[in-house]
C-alpha cells in the first residue's frame, strides 16, 4: 500500500548512499566494520574535478540541502543559498552534502544495525553506538570525496556544527581544501554550549518512553523529551530581539486564563518546533551528535595551540559571524581568525550585522549571501576555475 | 582573461584609486606578499593581485568596509592595527602597508615596530601636519586647522596622533629604521621639485610616503 509522506515511518526512508565495506576506525578506538554515507549532490562535476564544494550540515540538519525534504516535504534547509544563481551557484559548482556520521538520515549511526556481531539479524546500535567525534565525521566525508574521485575540494562550507567540520577538514586534510568557510562556529564548545546540550540530553533521559535507551525495541519514541531538547536548543538559536520582534508578548486567543495551554505565541511556536522535529529526528542520534560537538576542541587536538592546527596551510579561509549570535558569538570567530593569523594563513573575517541570532546563517541575510558569493568568486579567480 | 564576479562587480583600476595607493602600488615588487593595514574596501589588495600577482591581504577596522571588500572577493579581515598585528609571525610578509592610518592608531610607535617585525619592509603614508596651511591657521586664527586633508573638527577627528614629515624622520632615526624611499606630494599628486629638501617638503607636502626597513644590525 502506498503511504503518503505524513504517514511514512520517517526514519525508514531509503536514502542515496555509498557503503564502504572496510569500515572506519574511530577516535574512540572502536573500528566500525561497515560504513554507510548517505549524500546528495547538486550541479555537475567538471572534467578537471576542480569545482566541488562540500557543505557540512549542522546538528539537526541533513543532506537535503537544496531540494524538498523526503520526510517533511519542506524546501531544502539551505535553499536560499544553494541553487542555480544562488550564492553557492549550482550552475558553476558541484555541491555535495553528506549526512554526518551518527546521524539518522541514512549514514551509519545509532539506528544502523550493529556490525560487531555475526547474528543474522543484528539489533540496532542504539545507545551502544560508539562515541563519534567531529573528526570521525570528517573522515567519513573524506571517504565519500575519495570515492567520488575528487582530490581537492574547491571549498568546504558549513555553519554551526558544520563550521566545526570545516575547521576540522582544513586542519586534517589541508591539501584537499582550497577554500574554507566556517560560519557562526567555534573551535571548541564553551561551558555554556555544553550546559545547554546537557539540558537537552536530560530532557530525553527523563522521558518515560526513553526506556533506558531501548525505546526502539519496544516501538516507542521519547518524543516529548526530544521535543523539549529541541525547544531549549531553538531558544539558543534565536536572539531576544528576534523573539520580541516575532512574538512579543502576544497571546494566541482572546483570553489568557489557561495555566497549561500554550497561551503565548512564543510558546505555541516552540511547541511546533519541538513536535515537528521529532518526526524527522532520532533521540539517540541527537545524543551522539551533541556529544561530538561538546568534545570538539581543535586546539587541544594540536597541543593546546589552535594556530598549530593550521600551520603551513595554503587554504583560503573566510570566517563569518553574526552580531546577535550568542551561542557562537563573534568572539569565537575572532579567536579562530587570530589563530589563523598566527599561522600566517589567508583569512577573511566578517561579522554580519543582524538581530536574528545564530539562526541567521539559515535565513535571508543579503549581506551574508553577498559576502559568501564574493568570497567564492574571488577564490575561483585564484584557483583558476573557468567562469 | 576576464572572470565573472557576482552581482555588482567592481573592477579596481588604478585611475579610480586614491593617489597614495597608486604611489604605494608602484613601490611593491610583483609577486610579493603584502599586508595592507587599514585597507578600507581593499582597493590596493585587489589592484596588487590583478596587476602584479601579489598575495595581498587586508585588515580593516570598519565592518561595513570589510563586508564590501570580501563581497568583492578580496581577502580582508576585520581587525585593529593596535591589537591584531601582534598575532602574525615574524617575517610573514614582504611589505606591510599602512596608508593614512598611522595618525589614527593608539600607539603608532608600536604599530611601526610590529610592521617591521612581521614584514621585511614597511610602507607608510600619512597626511603631513607640517603643511603651511596647517601652520598658518594655527598661527593666525589660533584654532585647530581645518584643511582639505585635516577636515574633521578636533572633537570628532579619529586622527589622534598627527605628525609632520620631520617628526617622522626623527622617529625613524630613534627606532633605527632605514628610510629606503620617501616622497612628499600635494593633494593633486604632483611630486614637486622640492621633494629632495626635507624642510620644503615639510612645508609644501600635503601627504608623505615612506618605505622603511630595519637597519642591518
Amino acid at each position: 500500500m502506498q503511504r503518503g509522506m505524513d504517514q511514512a515511518e520517517p526514519l525508514e526512508i531509503a536514502h542515496a548512499h555509498v557503503a564502504f565495506a572496510d569500515g572506519l576506525a574511530l577516535d574512540c578506538g572502536v573500528a566500525l566494520r561497515r560504513l554507510v554515507v548517505a549524500f546528495r549532490t547538486y550541479g555537475r562535476l567538471n572534467a578537471e574535478r576542480s569545482n566541488a564544494i562540500l557543505i557540512c550540515h549542522a546538528l539537526t540538519g541533513d543532506q537535503y540541502v537544496a531540494e524538498p525534504h523526503p520526510v517533511t516535504g519542506k524546501p531544502g534547509w539551505w535553499d536560499m543559498v544553494v541553487g542555480p544563481g544562488r550564492p553557492i551557484d549550482t550552475d558553476r559548482f558541484f555541491v555535495i552534502c553528506a549526512n554526518v556520521l551518527g546521524g539518522c538520515m541514512g549514514t551509519t549511526g545509532p539506528r544502523s544495525p550493529r556490525d560487531d556481531t555475526d547474528a543474522p539479524n543484528p539489533p540496532r546500535w542504539g545507545t551502544e553506538f560508539p562515541p563519534v567525534t567531529i573528526r570521525d565525521m570528517v573522515r567519513a566525508q573524506k571517504r565519500l570525496i575519495d570515492h567520488l574521485g575528487i582530490a581537492r575540494l574547491f571549498a568546504v562550507i558549513g555553519g554551526s556544527m558544520g563550521g566545526m567540520q570545516v575547521l576540522e577538514w582544513a586542519a586534517t586534510y589541508p591539501d584537499s581544501v582550497f577554500a574554507a568557510v566556517p560560519i557562526a562556529t567555534a573551535a571548541d564548545h564553551s561551558a555554556q554550549n555544553i550546559a545547554f546540550n546537557e539540558v537537552g540530553r536530560q530532557a530525553i533521559f527523563a522521558d518515560p518512553d526513553w526506556l533506558g535507551g531501548s525505546y526502539w525495541a519496544h516501538g516507542r519514541t521519547p518524543a516529548r523529551g526530544l521535543a523539549v531538547a529541541r525547544m531549549i536548543a531553538h531558544i539558543t538559536y534565536l536572539s531576544e530581539q528576534a523573539l520580541t520582534r516575532k512574538f512579543g508578548r502576544r497571546l494566541r486567543g482572546a483570553t489568557a486564563a489557561g495555566l497549561f495551554d500554550d497561551t503565548f505565541e512564543v510558546e505555541s511556536y516552540l511547541r511546533h518546533q519541538g513536535s515537528s522535529f521529532v518526526r524527522r529526528f532520532d533521540a539517540a542520534s541527537y545524543l551522539a551528535i551533541t556529544r561530538a560537538t561538546d568534545y570538539f576542541d581543535l586546539a587541544a587536538d594540536h597541543g593546546g595551540d589552535l594556530a598549530a592546527a593550521f600551520r603551513g596551510s595554503r587554504t583560503r579561509f573566510c570566517l563569518i559571524s553574526f552580531s546577535s549570535d550568542w551561542l557562537y558569538p563573534t568572539a569565537e570567530s575572532r579567536t579562530i581568525a587570530r589563530a589563523l593569523n598566527r599561522a600566517a594563513a589567508n583569512v577573511s573575517f566578517v561579522e554580519i550585522e543582524t538581530d536574528k541570532g545564530h539562526d541567521a546563517f539559515l535565513l535571508d541575510e543579503p549581506d551574508f549571501h553577498r559576502t559568501l558569493a564574493g568570497f567564492l568568486a574571488g577564490c575561483a579567480e585564484h584557483a583558476g576555475l573557468p567562469a | 582573461m576576464n572572470v565573472a564576479l557576482p552581482a555588482d562587480p567592481v573592477r579596481y583600476v588604478a585611475k579610480n584609486m586614491r593617489l597614495d595607493l597608486r604611489l604605494i602600488a608602484e613601490m611593491i615588487a610583483p609577486g610579493a606578499r603584502v599586508l595592507d593595514i587599514g585597507c578600507g574596501d581593499g582597493a590596493l589588495s585587489g589592484h596588487l593581485f590583478r596587476t602584479r600577482g601579489c598575495d595581498a591581504r587586508g585588515i580593516e577596522i570598519d565592518m561595513a568596509e570589510v563586508t564590501r571588500a570580501v563581497a568583492h572577493g578580496l581577502p580582508v579581515m576585520q581587525g585593529d592595527a593596535d591589537a591584531d598585528l601582534a598575532q602574525y609571525p615574524d617575517a610573514a610578509f614582504d611589505y606591510v602597508v599602512l596608508s593614512r592610518t598611522l595618525q589614527a592608531v593608539e600607539r603608532p610607535r608600536e604599530v611601526l615596530r610590529q610592521m617591521l617585525r612581521i614584514g621585511e619592509r614597511a610602507i607608510v603614508s600619512f597626511p603631513n601636519f607640517g603643511h603651511w596651511q596647517v601652520r598658518w591657521q594655527l598661527l593666525w586664527a589660533g584654532r585647530m586647522p581645518m584643511t582639505s586633508v585635516w577636515n574633521r573638527p578636533w572633537h570628532e577627528t579619529p586622527n589622534i596622533h598627527p605628525c609632520t614629515i620631520r617628526d617622522f624622520f626623527a622617529l625613524c632615526a630613534e627606532e633605527g629604521y632605514r628610510v629606503e624611499k620617501w616622497l612628499a606630494v600635494d593633494d593633486a599628486g604632483q611630486r614637486a621639485p622640492w621633494r629632495r629638501f626635507v624642510g620644503l617638503a615639510n612645508l609644501f607636502g600635503e601627504q608623505a610616503l615612506f618605505q622603511l626597513r630595519k637597519a642591518a644590525s
